[in-house]
């Protein structure tokens, strides 16, 4: 029921210099995240993915894209576009972490906080969230989600292709497991 | 993109054929109908019910991507058995701005004639289809109920008429 017949795939491949990246590009499976940071069920994708990403090591390759749904998340593009901010003084991973882990919190006065934790420069970090320096780059992840079939949050891609199967640890590990000898 | 198997019931009317002219209320006391859009492209989004979670994400994403649909001149028509006062509702809760038309007295009649009604659960299939200028259905598309199409498909319709017009 929840298999696609349209054989979703990726149509803006992943660029390493432009893509926030965990792991290798030599690794043995890619796995993209479409999230959201006020998606409830992104916020319970977030603890699966470190799950898996600790279980495979150094065979799994991990990148996330933005992909804010505004309509029912208000907060949603601020923390994505504070998260784009961290990525401009390097601390992109660490935001995105912090963001997940308090999720109830991403008005403008917790994410300067989380930029003071971060040891961000606060005042770079303001002014950019301000003046939405960094919307353009969360609207081109999101329409490359949209072009690539994203139906909800978190949409998963394993290399290139959606998974529409359920993402508990035990389905999302078999997916990769399975991706990575068959590529 | 055949629809055959036990997810796929309903089989829309194909691309080619003239849209079925209807006038649905909006509120209680707006109707739209199918003509006022005569000359631009209308997206039709048939769902199930207000209220379900399905339901409610892909709204979500289509009223995201209000901006993308305008750039083709396109409007966004969502279309359920719900009466006016559950649409007004269901608009407000989740802010969606396009209109919801009241496929309810003769209850679900718009969506048979569009051929996405589905008799055993009294509602609408989950069906988008993009009606091009001149009132001539150019694409088609029935989901299994319980999956969100997205919006990559009506994205790509609209390209395609667009694409057309320039030829």
């Amino acid at each position: 029921m929840s298999r696609t017949h349209w054989g979703a795939t990726l149509t803006m491949p992943v660029a390493e210099e432009r893509d926030h990246v965990q792991g290798s590009t030599d690794a043995a499976v890619t796995l993209l995240e479409y999230g959201d940071y006020e998606c409830p069920y992104c916020g319970a994708a977030y603890p699966i993915v470190k799950e898996v990403q600790s279980r495979m090591g150094d065979r799994l390759r991990f990148v996330f894209r933005n992909f804010p749904i505004t309509t029912s998340h208000p907060h949603a593009e601020q923390a994505a576009e504070a998260a784009e901010g961290a990525a401009a003084q390097g601390r992109f991973w660490q935001m995105h972490d912090l963001l997940y882990e308090n999720q109830r919190r991403l008005d403008d006065p917790a994410l300067r906080s989380y930029a003071e934790t971060l040891g961000l420069d606060v005042e770079q970090f303001d002014r950019e969230l301000t003046e939405h320096v960094h919307s353009a780059r969360v609207r081109e992840d999101f329409m490359s989600g949209v072009r690539s079939g994203v139906n909800g949050t978190p949409g998963f891609y394993i290399n290139g292709v959606r998974h529409d199967d359920s993402y508990d640890v035990e389905t999302l590990l078999a997916a990769l497991e399975r991706a990575a000898v068959s590529p | 993109m055949t629809n055959t198997g036990a997810d796929h019931p309903a089989t829309p009317l194909p691309p080619g054929s003239p849209a079925p002219e209807f006038a649905l209320p909006s509120t209680p006391d707006q109707r739209v109908s199918l003509a006022e859009f005569r000359g631009q492209p209308v997206i039709l989004a048939f769902y199930p019910e207000d209220w379900s979670p399905v339901c409610s994400d892909q709204l979500a994403l289509y009223q995201e991507l209000l901006p993308e649909f305008r750039k083709f001149n396109a409007e966004l028509l969502g279309i359920s058995v719900d009466g006016v006062w559950s649409h007004l509702a269901f608009a407000k809760d989740r802010n969606l701005h396009f209109p919801l038309l009241a496929d309810f007295e003769p209850k679900g009649e718009v969506s048979r004639t569009y051929q996405v009604y589905r008799a055993t659960d009294g509602t609408s299939e989950r069906a988008l289809y993009v009606i091009d200028a001149d009132g001539i259905v150019r694409w088609s598309y029935v989901s299994p109920v319980g999956v969100n199409p997205g919006a990559d498909g009506i994205l790509r319709a609209l390209e395609d008429l667009e694409n057309e017009e320039a030829t």
